[in-house]
């Protein structure tokens, strides 16, 4: 009677609707501290890792470089600079396999086998004494992102547009992804770290409150927040969620916390509220405090194909490859690769494809996990719908894409559609409902350009 | 550095799947069907295995030949021609005979789905095709029910049991001895008589094989629903349904009309509530328009049964509303997130 229980008992702890109860499998490593990555040879950094204009580069290849010196400037205000890593050579600006899978233009840094690649950095200012305006450019050229996945340019959503306000901020603990664990981390091990970052945050978009959304599997993490909050009298609450994929998505938390719903085609700016990932509030804090920008990040690299699963923090631009290697890749048994989580992320041909800005883990995993599953007539059984976090009917839209029904598939809201995958995940038809949305989105895009 | 790793896979996302597969949804539904044809061979005979038997190969046959399958199990494989006709034969009289059990089966399959597209794509049930049809065709035969040759106080065995009629040929007359016996819902149309509720719940009455054991049925429908292999609004609002009509009626004019009661536990009706109702197929994919449907199936069971020239109506019901699935499912989109 599961099915029947679950529609009548009420969910005591705070969440959205529908979604989905994937089986978690962060165990390998949600206890393992974060480790360092060693430097390798070579380092690759594409021009385009976050979303919004590519950076153009400021150097030639020869130049040397220093260990976070930038490489590349922003190319408009919805853009980041790009920073090397490592002390060592720019060896060429060509094109290099991105893990979108295409060849995207790239700076290639040569690192210095003798440089000390030590963190010294040029000071940056007090944030909460300085002018809003040159603490947004300061996270600009910071070259920081939202670390949660989709890198969006954390100093546009600080900047709070003219005619607009915030009334409130979020932080995204959920890290909902399964297997991934390194928020999970990051809020255990620098909680202060979060928190300092959040305050910067919050007076920069001059929210009256914050609120920090964990989900309840994390429990060491909520504690170390709120003991990192406890000693100041800050207006942050930290809040525990259910565990349900996928409420690390902005307008599902929100729903969680708020009770609210993000109009369709809007932002959470359009409900005053703005919502961060933890791992950008903590790598923001330390950006103004030791003036390290964004050069290295923590990456989960787990899954049964690696022998040593680890939570790294590993400088952005370094192989897939060199990671997985370094954590034991069990060479020949590994038949898939993942760069992200296993709900969205995407699957790699080519390994030596960088760790990017908003690269959150790298899975590998074993012909015991990887299950190709021939895809059988839809039966209507409605788990999709039960699924959808959106409320959308993933059977109908599937058909309607096959049909290129294009109106119809606008009808039924497809474009609302922010492709999490819980569809794909539960049908037991094993039809590629995701995919097929993503279509379906393709052939509403075509016809409008061709209009 | 290695450039290339040749043997990796790559598919798109979602990498993990929460693991039921449509085989086995209908695996679970045929396990269910077992102590109901179990329960059936021990009212009505070895004969009713043989129908229900029958009526599986029919349908089978028709599917393996019509679904352009060449070899091997083919289309067989999801198992729905086989539930398709297990499920038919349960819906037959029990001395119907073999030869016009196997074409329903046969009919199920090849106007009840095969001609729409296959698995997933027919309008109307197909069991319940095949069982129109032959309610069109041989309507005297679809009506002769033959009393139960066992009960739970008796000792007679009734494995052995067989119709005569069972075995008639097209075109055959068989005399026959058999007592034949009304159905709870024809001795109430048609003498006015009831019958004691306890037989009713236990099974122990004239009608078709699947139908008569009440108790049974609500099991199976629990251990479906409990293994999430059915939609258990569907049969809910449905019995709801005819019981607040049959209620209603009752409470106006106790003598002229039966009790919600014998309204639930006779004919097909939980029967029907746990197998056909619960074919996602056929049946509204919202949450809302399965309470449509089981709203209008248990008005139009009420109306027909009570109003109607027949004694049974869930059949003709479920049709009807089979047919109106697509305009239930147009008017019952969910409102989208947002808006």
């Amino acid at each position: 009677m599961t099915g029947l229980l679950q529609a009548i008992r009420k969910s005591p702890q705070p969440t959205f609707h529908h979604g989905v109860h994937p089986e978690e499998n962060k165990g390998r490593t949600n206890r393992l501290p974060v480790a360092r990555m060693p430097f390798v040879g070579e380092y690759v950094l594409p021009l385009s890792q976050h979303l919004g204009a590519p950076s153009p580069p400021i150097v030639v290849p020869g130049q040397r470089v220093e260990r976070g010196e930038a490489v590349a400037r922003p190319g408009g205000f919805v853009s980041v600079s790009l920073h090397s890593p490592v002390t060592g050579t720019v060896k060429a600006i060509e094109l290099r396999p991105h893990p979108n899978g295409k060849l995207m233009p790239a700076v290639v840094v040569q690192a210095d086998p003798f440089a000390s690649q030590r963190d010294q950095f040029p000071a940056v200012p007090d944030p909460l004494l300085s002018a809003r305006e040159t603490v947004l450019q300061h996270i600009q050229s910071s070259g920081m992102v939202g670390l949660g996945g989709a890198a969006f340019p954390s100093h546009v959503k600080a900047k709070v547009p003219d005619g607009k306000r915030v009334q409130f901020a979020v932080l995204n603990g959920c890290e909902c992804e399964p297997y991934l664990t390194c928020d999970h981390r990051v809020m255990v091990e620098n909680p202060g770290d979060v928190i300092r970052g959040f305050q910067i945050l919050l007076s920069l978009v001059g929210a009256e409150r914050g609120y920090i959304g964990v989900e309840l599997n994390k429990a060491d993490a909520i504690a170390a927040l709120r003991a990192a909050v406890g000693r100041a009298p800050l207006p942050i609450e930290i809040l525990g969620l259910e565990v349900k994929y996928p409420q690390g998505a902005e307008k599902m938390l929100l729903d969680a916390i708020f009770h609210r719903e993000v109009p369709s085609g809007k932002l959470p700016l359009d409900l005053e509220i703005v919502v961060n990932n933890v791992g950008t509030a903590a790598a923001i804090a330390q950006y103004f405090d030791t003036g390290k920008p964004l050069i290295e990040r923590v990456v989960t690299v787990t899954g049964d194909a690696v022998s040593r699963p680890a939570n790294l923090l590993v400088p952005i631009g370094t192989p897939v490859s060199a990671v997985l290697e370094h954590c034991g890749l069990r060479q020949g048994e590994a038949r898939q690769v993942i760069v992200g989580g296993p709900m969205m992320g995407l699957a790699q041909k080519d390994l030596d494809v960088p760790v990017l800005k908003g690269t959150s883990g790298i899975l590998a995993f074993t012909s015991e996990t990887v299950r190709v599953q021939a895809e059988m007539p839809c039966i209507r059984c409605g788990r999709c719908l039960d699924a959808c976090p959106v409320f959308l009917n993933p059977s109908r839209l599937a058909m309607l894409v096959r049909t290129e029904s294009v109106d119809e598939l606008e009808r039924y809201h497809l474009l609302d559609c922010f492709e999490c995958a819980s569809c794909s995940f539960v049908c037991p038809s094993s039809i590629p409902l995701v995919q097929l949305m993503r279509v379906g989105k393709g052939l509403i895009r075509q016809k409008k350009s061709s209009k | 550095m290695k450039r290339h790793a040749p043997d990796l896979i790559i598919t798109t996302a979602p990498f993990l799947r929460e693991g039921s597969s449509t085989p086995e949804l209908m695996r679970q539904v045929l396990l269910a069907t077992i102590p109901v044809v179990a329960a059936g061979t021990w009212f009505f005979g070895f004969g009713a295995l043989l129908v229900i038997f029958t009526a599986t190969v029919g349908a089978v046959a028709a599917e393996w030949f019509l679904s352009g399958n060449r070899s091997g199990l083919g289309t067989l494989a999801d198992g729905s021609a086989l539930l398709t006709g297990i499920l038919l034969g349960l819906t037959l009289p029990p001395p119907i005979p073999l030869w016009m059990a196997f074409l329903g089966g046969a009919v199920a399959i090849a106007l009840g789905k095969v001609i729409w597209g296959g698995l997933g794509h027919n309008i109307f049930n197909p069991a319940l095709v095949g069982r129109a049809f032959l309610q069109a065709a041989f309507p005297e035969p679809m009506t002769t029910w033959s009393a139960p040759v066992s009960s739970w106080f008796s000792s007679s065995s009734p494995y052995v049991a067989v119709d005569p009629r069972t075995f008639a040929l097209p075109l055959m007359r068989v005399k026959t001895d058999v007592i034949t016996a009304a159905t709870p819902l024809g001795l109430a149309k048609f003498q006015g008589k009831g019958t004691d509720l306890w037989s009713l719940f236990f099974g122990n009455t004239g009608g078709s094989i699947g139908e008569t054991c009440a108790v049974l049925l609500i099991l199976c429908g629990l251990w479906l629903a409990s293994r999430r292999a059915l939609e258990w609004r569907l049969p809910v609002a449905a019995l709801s349904s005819v019981f607040v009509f049959s209620s209603t009626l009752h409470l106006i004019d106790s003598t002229r009309y039966p009790g919600p009661l014998f309204m639930l536990l006779s004919g097909g009706i939980l029967f029907g509530s746990v197998f056909m109702v619960t074919d996602p197929v056929t049946t509204p994919i919202t949450r809302t328009g399965a309470w449509v449907f089981g709203a209008g199936l248990g008005f139009l069971v009420v109306l027909i049964r009570i109003f109607g020239g027949l004694p049974e109506a869930v059949m003709f019901s479920i049709l009807l509303m089979n047919a109106v699935t697509p305009l239930i499912n147009r008017a019952t989109q969910p409102r989208t997130f947002g808006y």
